[in-house]
């Protein structure tokens, strides 16, 4: 069924439910981030939205140093998703330092002063 | 741009304005006065120039704030924005339009009082959608993780990027112009403070006042000017991306493609090349760039500008005026690339001069490592 939504408002609304829905390409099988009318690799307009497997890791990141009054250091990162897209991220529950590239990681829904954002932790076992 | 251009423009004016601290000086003061620096090296008047090339940080339209400014209404106009790569972008646009006959002088230009202004800057620029939530730093961040994935696919040091700031200050103690001229160790750089890992304060690019000008005309008449003609050989332009989150490899930037297409509009090679003006807004675009633009291998830029390679006396001249890490850098650089190449093929260079320089290199960079362009620029044995 079409969507009414266009693909950012989309792609919020999944986040809103928890989930990270992610367009896939119906001509070319890519998925592809950000959210867009057109698949980015072919040009299609064909595409169809699937949950991420919310699987990941760290493809490059980088420490902002902040001072410690205003909250100190904390991580930003570009995640790739097992799906091949990557995105802007975070990645929770270690030290800035410790987040290192190829890091296996879980990707899931949290938020972000109340925002609902996609974070990351890294994977268990 | 294509070969039927090559050499078909030539540079026969530059200046620049405000260096340093411009207290009291808005940004368009310091462009307008680059520009009558530019024109009174050229022996021309503001009334002469019909051809205007200009974007600002400031204001949703500046090309045409510019042109009122100034006073002049040009016939043709070309305010495309790509960032800090702007101005080299201009001089493609630039040679189309005078060799179309479009305009006769062609003026780019740029002025910026970033430093003065600070605190009340205004930037055009919002945090792209996707991004912002994450609160990273621009354009800091941006680099460093592209700095961070070049250390981890070919063993890129802290001690490599510290290199380029030390290089690029050794270069700027000889020049009277540049804002940084104190002596300067890798051990300085390494042990600033840490602002985006794996950049520190020296890895990063200055925050000065300051504007430049540059005017070109046709190559038939470009040597009835007062000054020897810097002849534009090529210049080609890629961009990859706008959100940094976008660029497909965080290591290899489009100075691959632009690159390629202006070296071969120009007809030479990087051997050829007596220097090369790069925008470095920060230690790591050095290495890319230099890398990129096929002065060395990929992953090889790490070894290649360390232990003075790349300071004077090394075994390539970069950025001999200091650059954007020890020179100027006033928002966007750019138009400094084509100013200090220029120079150094006039022979007038404000800092070390080199000798018999015939061919070299201005590359300008744009958003965060989205747009590249290239430019060729050679002496009169060079057409
Ligand atoms: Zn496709």
């Amino acid at each position: 069924m079409e969507s009414a939504l266009g693909p950012d408002a989309k792609f919020r609304e999944g986040l809103s439910n928890g989930q990270i829905n992610l367009p896939q390409c119906d001509d070319c099988g890519k998925f592809h981030f950000f959210p867009r009318i057109n698949c980015p690799h072919c040009g299609s307009t064909a595409l169809t939205w699937h949950r991420a497997l919310g699987t990941g890791e760290v493809h490059t990141t980088t420490t902002v140093r902040r001072r410690p009054e205003s909250g100190g250091d904390y991580n930003v990162c570009m995640v790739e998703l097992t799906e091949g897209v990557r995105m802007m991220s975070r990645v929770d529950g270690i030290l800035p330092a410790d987040v290192k590239i190829g890091m296996p990681l879980a990707v899931f829904v949290g938020d972000i002063d109340g925002t609902p954002a996609v974070l990351c932790k890294p994977a268990e076992g | 741009m294509t070969d039927n251009l090559r050499g078909k423009s030539a540079i026969v004016g530059v200046g620049h304005a405000g260096f340093g601290a411009a207290h009291g000086f808005s940004a368009y003061d310091i462009m307008a006065q680059s520009a009558h620096a530019a024109l009174n090296d050229a022996g021309l008047k503001l009334s002469d120039v019909d051809g205007l090339f200009c974007t600002m940080m400031e204001d949703s339209m500046p090309v045409l704030m510019a042109a009122e400014y100034l006073g002049i209404q040009p016939r043709y106009i070309d305010g495309t924005m790509t960032g800090g790569s702007s101005f080299v972008n201009y001089l493609t646009s630039a040679t189309m339009a005078l060799e179309a006959g479009l305009c006769d002088v062609a003026l780019i230009c740029y002025g910026s009082n970033q430093r003065t202004a600070s605190g009340r800057l205004v930037t055009a620029s919002k945090l792209p959608p996707y991004e912002g939530l994450y609160s990273p730093r621009y354009p800091i961040s941006g680099y460093a993780l592209a700095a961070a994935r070049h250390m981890y696919e070919y063993g890129t040091t802290r001690e490599n990027l510290a290199d380029v700031a030390v290089a690029a200050r050794a270069w700027a103690s000889h020049n009277p112009e540049a804002f940084m001229r104190d002596p300067l160790t890798r051990e300085d750089v390494l042990s600033s403070r840490m602002v985006g890992d794996p950049l520190t304060k020296l890895d990063c690019c200055l925050v000065t006042d300051g504007g430049g000008a540059v005017v070109l005309v046709r190559a038939d008449r470009a040597k009835n000017f007062p000054n020897a003609p810097v002849y534009v050989l090529g210049s080609a332009a890629e961009s990859s991306h706008r959100q940094i989150s976008q660029m497909k490899d965080f290591t290899v930037t489009a100075a691959r493609e632009s690159g390629k297409r202006a070296f071969a509009m120009a007809g030479v090679t990087p051997a050829d090349i007596d220097v090369v003006e790069l925008y470095d807004a920060f230690t790591i675009n050095t290495i890319l760039f230099l890398e990129d633009l096929g002065f060395c291998k990929k992953g090889e830029g790490g070894a290649f500008v360390s232990d003075g390679r790349i300071a004077p006396g090394g075994a390539l001249a970069v950025n001999t005026n200091g650059g954007g890490l020890s020179c100027v850098h006033p928002g966007m650089y750019g138009i400094f690339t084509i100013i200090e190449a220029a120079r150094q093929i006039r022979g007038d260079a404000p800092g070390m001069q080199l000798d018999g320089v015939e061919l070299a290199v201005a590359h300008g960079n744009g958003g965060v490592l989205s747009s590249q362009v290239t430019a060729i620029l050679g002496g009169a044995s060079t057409v």
